[in-house]
């Protein structure tokens, strides 16, 4: 046993110390490099939004040789992101410098939801907001229904029959379907399915009446004819939809968009701040990164250090008062 | 057996009435206009748990299952030695890869296992100990970036992600 | 003869030297990590992804399908040659693949799942070539109800699984689902089962943490029992007659193979339900209509035939929602969906219009990698029984190092290396006590997609079951399902009745 070790260990100090020294000289007088694999934390599960645009962020990275180490992506969906929460938190301890996070709108509203968990996403360090994702109302095309007037007659009309397809419980899509529901007089009935794609395609089944989706969900049934978006819940009207108004337009002043932000560990350094702040400007003024934001109608400027955190502590306190009015805190 | 057999069925029925207790955390009646609630599946399915194993001690009393009629030991000295020697084993392995990472406690696995439990020479089994950690890094960390815990020995690891990483 | 036509395009793009040397690459990088206990296709895809920027888009879709597929056959090596099966599509092919396996009849079984997943992915893809966009219709008419009836269904042909003891199996079935619904309730919007207070249980508890301790632990300290300290585990060896023995027995499949590829290919297509559903009945179903039946999970090969048939039938079929609508019909299609996304191609109903040569390159690629696939397995046969030759107290070892390692890769969570060591020990005590397993690994796979079908379906009904048979469809899938979870019911009602009069009497 002891033979092996000590070989195993030879093998690698014999290593490390050529390999050593010379990074240590060649990169002594520069800023902080990562040292070993960052880990990136995906606050939700595969292949959802989230997940796409961090592995796109990940396949810049790498393609252009941007890091020194490479960016090694985690999927912890478990408790709506309470896990990666509770995982980023537990780093602050150990090792806080080589741990990020994709986020999404879940980082306001799982920590409020779940007290328990003890999460103060103030003491998470702010790395980059690269975009803010919209949504829109879809209806089917064979509904017939061609506005919001048409849409809020018939919903009116069909009652709790109404379906409205959606994310989880209490997560975006219920936060737009109960401000629907409350501003028009309906009574919509909303079913939660597991993610975004799988409510866009119970549309496109007509399994569900309506749908709340981001326009990268609705694309490919939206090119083929068979979802029309009916009005946008953005500020102002969405190139790629210059059809579909704004709620704003319509007289309600409802403006919702969905963050895709990269946040670090909890007592992550200065220098490592730095370091992946820079990275990550870098990423959103790539042309692959621009392009996938016009693509896919992405708003939102690129937001960083003191200017992320109070985005956020302001968006905590949308969330809360809209959490509050649903009667879910 | 038969003793073993009633314990199981016991120790499994307190389990179950332990998943029933905690899956009535979340409602567990159904919800007018929307069926079951959130605990409802796995409560209901706790309780037959619970009725099986109400069941299994019903025929452990007939003597009508297979466990119940033999008289063989549940597990003779052989198996129980055995059992002990390779579970602890294992369980020893994962605990280290806490404190030493996969690469520290795959090595100290394999020689307990190959050597002590399997009376192999030491040379193959250092082969093996010493080939089993650099395939693992090779195939997990380097080709898949699939990044093993290693525990307090990550600074040895240090120079070998500037090279290979 | 437009299709032809489109096809003899897809061949010329397939076989462009970058094309089949990334298919012949993918398909050996899938094969090593699909048959890497712990690591399915989702893995090799996900991880492989950045590497695809390198190559024109096209080349890396092929390159991507190829991984998949070589994990597809990959998963079936180590479910016979471990027992442990590599991915959750690989679970029904440990039924039978792993007694042949015991038995020192690994050749049979490998070269059976090999020749299988060959047949069941070239059906599929035929299939998929001639019919894709009118299946895609199929699929979308699929709503709640009709999957929620369809894993009623899947349920319902596994309910010859369980062992002879009745309580026991009903058990395994139970704890199962209950473990499945560990985690988040996203319809409900609150943690669930957080047993003993444990972070870790925050999440689901993934298939692959109770298979591998079931199949990969619990299995190894079976076999260090039952082996008595007997060194060797296989002594088969490989001879040019005994292959050819082996393939003329196969020949006798071909009725299984088509059934379960049918099956597979279908299933497949449906959004939410894969590969795994999809093998696991495919299996059910061969076991009910073969007429070996008896002999299935104690090393028939048709056991073997019919999942791998299915699973790669299934595996094809998947892709064809995400071509067609964008829908990913398993979580590999979803990474390949994200990947096409990252190449700047929308996939959608409009794909094969605007990309025909991404879509029929892909399709002409499938066919190339199924062929090399076939080959590349066959001829590793001789080395995996080379290893399986190997003293058991070296194999032993390995399975246990394999086990841990692949427990961890699948979640990168030591919590669940845990639970799988406690499922291991837990499952080998059970088993000593003649609980069936298996039943309980089918659940845990088929719990989460059938418990929020159920619960979204009552939603919509307003807490009215009559939705499950009115419908058409699950209303035609439900009755099927009854039907067969009842006949056994009769018939050991029957059964009963007889003994009780033959005894009187």
């Amino acid at each position: 046993m002891r033979v092996s070790r000590r070989v195993l260990l030879g093998c690698a100090v014999v290593a490390g110390m050529s390999a050593g020294l010379t990074s240590m000289l060649s990169t002594a007088a520069v800023a902080w490099e990562p040292k070993k694999p960052i880990e990136f934390v995906i606050m939700a599960g595969q292949g959802g939004g989230a997940d796409k645009m961090a592995r796109l962020m990940q396949t810049v990275v790498e393609k252009n040789g941007w890091a020194s180490k490479p960016l090694t992506p985690i999927n912890k969906p478990g408790g709506s992101g309470a896990e990666a929460l509770i995982h980023l938190n537990g780093k602050a301890k150990s090792d806080p410098d080589h741990t990020i996070m994709v986020t999404l709108n879940s980082f306001y509203t799982t920590p409020l939801r779940q007290p328990n968990l003890k999460i103060d996403i103030a003491t998470f360090t702010p790395i980059a907001r690269m975009a803010e994702d919209t949504f829109l109302l879809w209806v089917h095309k064979d509904s017939g229904i061609k506005n919001v007037d048409d849409f809020v007659a018939k919903a009116k009309a069909a009652g709790s029959d109404w379906i409205m397809a959606g994310t989880g419980k209490l997560q975006e899509d219920q936060l737009l379907t109960d401000f629907l529901n409350a501003s028009y007089g309906l009574n919509m009935k909303y079913v939660p399915y597991k993610g975004g794609g799988t409510v866009a395609k119970q549309l496109a089944g007509k399994h569900a009446n309506s749908t709340v989706n981001n326009p990268s969900e609705q694309e490919g049934f939206y090119k083929a004819g068979d979802t029309v978006p009916l009005a946008a819940f953005t500020d102002k009207r969405i190139n790629i939809f210059p059809d579909a108004p704004t709620f704003k337009e319509l007289g309600k002043d409802f403006v919702y968009l969905m963050q895709r932000s990269v946040v670090g560990a909890p007592g992550m350094s200065d220098e490592a701040a730095a370091y992946y702040q820079a990275l990550f400007q870098k990423v959103f003024e790539s042309p692959e990164w621009q392009d996938y934001r016009n693509k896919r109608a992405l708003q939102g400027a690129f937001l960083s250090g003191s200017e992320l955190k109070d985005y956020w502590m302001v968006e905590r306190d949308n969330h809360r008062a809209m959490l509050q009015k649903m009667g879910a805190l | 057996m038969r003793r073993a057999e009633l314990t199981t069925a016991i120790l499994l029925a307190v389990f179950s009435i332990y998943l029933m207790w905690k899956s009535a955390e979340l409602p567990i009646g159904w919800i007018p206009d929307e069926g079951p609630g959130g605990g409802a599946f796995s409560f209901w399915l706790a309780a037959v748990m619970l009725g099986s194993c109400i069941w299994i001690i019903i025929n452990w009393f007939r003597r009508s299952s297979p466990p119940s009629q033999s008289s063989e030991p549940f597990m003779d000295s052989f198996a129980i030695k055995k059992f002990v020697l390779v579970g602890s084993g294992v369980t020893v392995m994962i605990g280290l890869i806490h404190v030493l990472g996969v690469f520290g406690a795959l090595p100290i696995f394999i020689i307990y296992y190959v050597r002590f439990l399997g009376r192999h020479s030491w040379t193959t089994t250092l082969a093996i100990a010493l080939a089993a950690p650099v395939i693992v890094f090779f195939f997990f960390d380097v080709a898949l970036r699939i990044i093993m815990p290693k525990g307090y020995l990550e600074f040895l690891f240090l120079p070998l992600y500037d090279i290979f990483l | 003869m437009e299709i032809l036509q489109h096809l003899f395009d897809g061949f010329l793009i397939a076989f462009q030297p970058l094309n089949i040397g990334l298919v012949v690459l993918g398909v050996i990088v899938g094969l090593f990590i699909g048959a890497m206990p712990g690591l399915g296709s989702v893995n090799g895809v996900a991880i492989l992804v950045p590497m695809t920027f390198l190559v024109p888009p096209t080349a890396a879709i092929i390159f991507l399908a190829a991984i998949y597929y070589g994990a597809m056959y990959g998963g079936a090596i180590s479910s016979v040659m471990l027992g442990i099966p590599g991915a959750s599509t690989a679970v029904a092919t440990t039924f039978d693949g792993r007694p042949l396996a015991l038995k020192g009849l690994a050749d049979k079984a490998l070269l059976g799942a090999a020749v299988a997943s060959f047949f069941g992915g070239t059906l599929s893809v035929i299939l998929f070539t001639g019919f894709a966009p009118p299946l895609a219709d199929v699929a979308l008419s699929f709503g709640d109800p009709e999957i929620f009836a369809l894993m009623l269904l899947a349920f319902a042909t596994f309910v010859g699984l369980g062992g002879d003891d009745i309580p026991k199996t009903i058990f395994s079935i139970a704890i199962g689902l209950v473990l499945s619904s560990v985690g988040f309730d996203y319809i409900s919007g609150e943690p669930r089962l957080l047993l003993f207070g444990l972070d870790g249980f925050l999440n689901q508890i993934n298939f692959l943490v109770l298979a591998i301790g079931i199949y990969g632990i619990g299995e190894m300290l079976w076999t260090i029992e039952v082996s008595r300290g007997d060194s060797m585990m296989s002594k088969a060896v490989i001879t040019v007659d005994r292959m050819w023995g082996n393939a003329k027995e196969l020949l006798g499949t071909w009725k299984v193979a088509v059934t379960s590829s049918l099956l597979g290919f279908f299933v497949g297509i449906l959004p939410a339900a894969g590969a795994t559903p999809g093998s696991l009945m495919a299996y059910g179903v061969a076991k009910m209509t073969h007429k070996n039946s008896e002999n299935f999970g104690k090393g028939e090969v048709a056991g073997v035939v019919a999942p791998e048939a299915a699973n790669n039938a299934a595996s094809t079929g998947s892709m064809l929602p995400m071509l067609t609508l964008g829908i990913p019909g398993s979580p590999t299609t979803a990474i390949l969906l994200g990947a096409m996304v990252i190449w700047g191609i929308t996939p959608g109903p409009t794909l094969f219009v605007d990309q025909p040569e991404l879509v029929w390159g892909l399709t002409a690629s499938l066919y190339v990698a199924n062929l090399f696939a076939l080959l590349a397995n066959v001829f590793m046969i001789p080395i995996f029984l080379w290893v399986l030759r190997m003293p058991f107290t070296i194999l032993a070892p390995v399975i246990f190092v394999l086990s841990v390692i692949g427990g961890y890769a699948a979640t990168l969570r030591l919590f669940d290396v845990w639970l799988m060591l406690i499922f291991g020990v837990g499952g080998y005590l059970l088993r000593k006590l003649d609980y069936p397993l298996a039943p309980a690994v089918l659940a845990i796979v088929l719990g989460p997609i059938a418990e929020p079908k159920l619960r979204q379906s009552l939603i919509i009904s307003d807490g009215d079951i009559s939705i499950f048979i009115t419908r058409p469809i699950s209303g035609t899938i439900t009755v099927i399902a009854l039907l067969l979870i009842l006949l056994p019911l009769f018939k050991l009602i029957r059964d009963r009745l007889r003994q009780k009069a033959s005894s009187t009497a």
